[in-house]
């Protein structure tokens, strides 16, 4: 060795409190505060680590059971050190020759933020050039700064849930919207009956009685459809006085028609609105998807409507099932 | 980082008056009653709107309001986290005070995007200090005085602390006269959450 520098015992201690210095024979000479205050925690009434065997408080990671000398300073000195016995005491280290034994520093590595909380060490356990308190420092101010993250991603995702919610809602009635029945158009269910479903007075009641008036049959209307329902259908106002319903798991015309039949009653039930008796009725075009599996919904739609004319034609008040000579050659829908 | 100081301002207002207060204050600054995100940015000119609206709706004097908002972010139970972050930079009020010169620092590592002016401790005397806080950011002054006399609290020390020099563009003195480090008990500090 050229040259070298000697260091007291308390000096050392201030700069390295978490050191142990061995003999030749790995016999701890010193030891580091922090580190037998570590020691002392996990065994209390344990003996004084200066004077006793490194191998009888540590266990050196990929190491013999009884570790010498030769062993710390293998591997350019880099150490994985835990305490015999005290499976919560990991430690990182370096080994440099020290006189005839060995000088280790020891850190905690990455399990430092634990290791601070379980062992409830104070800044005075770490020199001041250790990083350690800024690390902690770090690790609180990422976590305080991840709790607001998460914070604006629950409201966020609140308010988007909220923004979808109204943006497949008709507001006047609380149904569906028209871009919610293209969404569940997209992808019908085999056995859907298509139900297009058109007021039959509601002009004159507009005309004759104002929009208020109409708001208020519309909503009435809104109401006895969910009322008639069932929790899978979907009920959907597309535009004026025109509502549109997909039944799932209707597949025969003798369950399907009686259906609409009884919603088109409960639509024809009087209504009050300011102690007038209005009724308005309903007419009803529908299509059991089960007739050609290969049609899209925007063609189920349509077939649906031309029904739906057919109805109103022969008199209105009725539900008129699709037949293929409602379609007229060569259109498509 | 204005969502962070605008969000302050909210719950400051909220917690210490109620939330009526926190309302006429928001109309009056023109600001949404549901109030900041403290994670996004809002334009400068929002924060000064607000204070002006507070102090009018308070009938208090800006910088005592300002002053009382750097107390409440330290010693409120809601603010729990600022009060620990500051507490790593020293284990009493002198070692604390020395922190402060690293605290622009410290804060631009917790958000890179909150930017504080420069901090620089002068020590005049044995138990005299004073605190140069450089311009960028008018009002900061009156905040870190309300901030320093609560941590003097939280450490247990006894202090007196005057503001000097305040210049429009933020840029100010804070005299510290420390008369006792160990006054009271102060609240306790670890390293690791326990508490």
């Amino acid at each position: 060795m050229t040259g070298g520098v000697w260091i007291g015992a308390p000096a050392l201690a201030r700069l390295m409190p978490m050191h142990l210095v061995l003999d030749g024979a790995a016999v701890i000479r010193s030891c580091g505060p922090t580190l037998r205050r570590l020691l002392e925690r996990g065994d209390p009434g344990a003996r004084d680590p200066v004077g006793r065997a490194f191998s009888d408080l540590f266990v050196l990671r990929h190491g013999p059971a009884q570790v010498a000398v030769a062993d710390l300073l293998a591997g350019q000195g880099r150490l994985y050190i835990d305490g015999r016995g005290q499976g919560d005491l990991a430690f990182r280290g370096i080994a440099v020759p020290a006189m005839e034994g060995v000088l280790i520093n020891l850190s905690f590595g990455i399990g430092v933020v634990e290791a601070v909380q379980r062992h409830a060490l104070t800044e005075a356990d770490f020199a001041p050039t250790d990083l350690t308190v800024e690390l902690l420092y770090l690790y609180e101010a990422k976590t305080a700064v991840l709790e607001e993250l998460r914070a604006l991603n629950d409201r966020l995702q609140g308010d988007k849930v909220v923004a979808e919610e109204q943006a497949l809602t008709d507001p006047l009635t609380g149904l569906r919207n028209r871009r919610a029945l293209d969404l569940a158009l997209e992808r019908v269910a085999r056995g859907v009956a298509v139900v297009h479903l058109d007021l039959d007075r509601f002009k004159q009641v507009n005309d004759a009685l104002g929009h208020a008036a109409g708001d208020h049959v519309l909503a009435e209307v809104g109401r006895r459809l969910l009322a008639a329902s069932r929790r899978d259908d979907l009920v959907a106002r597309i535009g004026g006085d025109e509502f549109v319903l997909l039944m799932p798991g209707m597949d025969r015309a003798e369950v399907a028609l009686p259906r609409v039949e009884a919603i088109l009653a409960a639509v024809l039930a009087p209504m009050d609105w300011q102690g007038i008796g209005l009724s308005v009725g309903a007419s009803a075009g529908m299509i059991l998807s089960t007739i050609d599996p290969d049609l899209t919904g925007a063609a189920l739609l349509a077939r649906a409507d031309a029904a739906l004319y057919a109805a109103k034609r022969a008199g209105r008040g009725q539900v008129r099932l699709w037949t293929p000579d409602l379609w007229p050659m060569g259109e498509e829908g | 980082m204005n969502g962070l100081i605008n969000r302050s301002i909210q719950c400051f207002l909220r917690d210490g008056w109620g939330v009526a207060v926190w309302d006429d204050a928001a109309r009056a600054a023109g600001v949404p009653s549901q109030g900041f995100e403290p994670l996004l940015p809002y334009p400068a000119e929002v924060t000064e709107r607000l204070l002006s609206a507070a102090a009018a709706r308070l009938n208090r004097d800006s910088a005592c309001l300002l002053e009382d908002l750097g107390t409440y972010i330290v010693s409120h139970p809601a603010r729990a986290a600022v009060r620990r972050l500051l507490r790593f930079g020293g284990s009493d009020f002198r070692d604390f005070l020395h922190s402060l010169e690293d605290l622009p620092a410290r804060a631009r590592l917790a958000l890179p995007d909150l930017v504080l002016p420069s901090l620089r401790l002068r020590q005049e005397g044995a138990d005299d200090f004073r605190l140069e806080i450089g311009p960028g950011r008018p009002g900061l002054a009156e905040v870190t005085l309300g901030l320093l006399r609560a941590m003097a609290d939280d450490y247990g020390a006894l202090v007196t602390l005057g503001l000097d020099r305040v210049a429009p563009d933020g840029g100010a003195e804070v005299a510290i006269h420390l008369l006792d480090d160990a006054h009271g008990a102060g609240r306790a500090f670890t390293l690791g959450r326990v508490e």
